[in-house]
């Protein structure tokens, strides 16, 4: 899977987002969402889950453990580099005192460092931009990438532009390692999938609400605003 | 004071306490706490709970988890105004239908948590307060840790939960834009006809 075929998806829909006209307030472009929603169900029923089902079903856990080991400590950088850009020294330092700790840990192979007690920070680049005041704008359902919205979009577009596995040189080898971090990253949510079939009644809106409350908490560092009761 | 008097007094104050279950309630996060860790006590250990045996799993469920939940008011916070429109027999209806649906997703959950500790925050609240949110902390290695939060109310059968809030993300919010979307294209008995097919069809899965 190429990167850049997914990510030039969501670049279009982040241009598209532009010139949105009015609707639901939070997801003004629910038409083309729902849209993209159905493009997006057989592609994952079909190619993505059982990809992600068959590496939990055969590759050991602590194999697959150490692969999200290997990529959390990219996000962990991440985590730093937004936790300084929102002022936030303690949890920047705990994010790259993670990185420092884990390169020893065969490198960032194993979390020592949760077992040390550093926790893991979970800043992005969406919630920096959120933090600064900026809007989340349109809500966006992007094919294989999922919920996102104008802002944390443009933020994930930053994040795998810059982060490190973009730099390797031999292209091949990228791709591979992307293919694996998407793997990675859909394996551990299937069970949160699974759980949003047994539990929606309408599963767009349901993955919405979910993905809005949940950067709206994660912005606001775990003490959002209280809802509006309608 | 006589023996006899203060066994007196003892039997009175017990007979009291039964009448009235609110003087012998458990604090709201002492039952979140007691429940969680007997509920994972049993996923650890039950051979049945291990090998996904369906029945044994609701069992667990609705003799554990199901007596702490406040299922009205959690199907009234979730339907908002349009609790109001419903009728009584609706009401009923719904607070069945959605129990079901609850009870039926967290059958398909429950055996993930085998591997994960809880940890409880200080509860921060007055002792006197009808409404308190109990605090835990979800740790797993190699991921941040997920926040669990539980809306508790006081009522008189003790403290009930009508909110389960995973990472910011409360289970009550969530279904509100749910049914409100069911109640605008179909009604109240839209909604009622959509949560009884989802649980017919949940049925026919297991």
């Amino acid at each position: 899977m190429n990167v850049r075929a997914v990510t030039s998806v969501l670049a279009a829909m982040l241009l598209s987002a532009c010139a949105s006209t009015p609707g639901r307030v939070d997801d003004p472009l629910e038409p083309m969402n729902r849209a993209m929603y159905a493009i997006n169900k057989p592609i994952d029923d079909h190619v993505m889950r059982p990809i992600a089902q068959a590496y939990v079903d055969y590759v050991p856990q602590l194999v697959r453990q150490g692969v999200s080991n290997v990529f959390g400590n990219i996000d962990d950088l991440f985590s730093g580099i937004n936790g300084l850009l929102q002022g936030k020294t303690e949890k920047a330092g705990n994010d790259f005192g993670r990185v420092l700790v884990n390169f020893w840990g065969v490198f960032g192979l194993v979390d020592i460092a949760t077992d040390l007690g550093i926790p893991k920070g979970n800043e992005d680049f969406g919630q920096t931009f959120g933090y600064w005041g900026i809007p989340q704008g349109p809500y966006l359902f992007v094919p294989l990438w999922g919920p996102t919205t104008v802002r944390d979009g443009t933020g994930s577009l930053i994040r795998v532009w810059y982060g490190p596995v973009g730099y390797i040189p031999y292209v091949p080898f990228r791709n591979i390692l992307y293919g694996i971090g998407a793997v990675d990253i859909r394996a551990s949510a299937l069970g949160t999938t699974s759980l949003i079939d047994e539990a929606a009644l309408d599963p767009y809106t349901f993955v919405r609400r979910a993905y809005l409350q949940r950067r709206e908490y994660l912005v606001h560092d775990g003490s959002p605003p209280p809802e509006k009761d309608d | 004071m006589t023996f006899m008097n203060t066994l007196r007094i003892v039997a009175a104050l017990l007979a009291a306490a039964a009448a009235f279950p609110a003087f012998a309630q458990e604090a709201p996060d002492a039952l979140v706490k007691r429940t969680s860790s007997e509920v994972l006590q049993i996923v650890r250990t039950d051979p049945k709970v291990q090998a996904g045996d369906q029945q044994r799993i609701r069992e667990v469920i609705e003799t554990k988890l199901l007596p702490n939940f406040d299922f009205e008011r959690m199907t009234a916070l979730a339907m908002g105004r349009n609790w109001n429109k419903a009728t009584p027999e609706q009401q009923k209806l719904l607070v069945e239908q959605f129990r079901t649906l609850l009870v039926r997703t967290y059958s398909g959950a429950l055996s993930q948590y085998k591997d994960q500790t809880i940890d409880f925050k200080p509860l921060r609240a007055d002792p006197a307060a009808a409404d308190v949110i109990v605090r835990s902390e979800v740790v797993r290695s190699g991921q941040a840790p997920v926040q669990i939060d539980y809306g508790m109310t006081r009522t008189p059968a003790g403290w009930k939960a009508y909110d389960v809030i995973v990472g910011g993300v409360s289970l009550v919010t969530n279904y509100r834009d749910e049914f409100n979307e069911q109640i605008k294209g179909g009604g109240v008995d839209g909604l009622i006809k959509t949560l009884g097919d989802k649980n017919k069809g949940a049925t026919g899965k297991l």
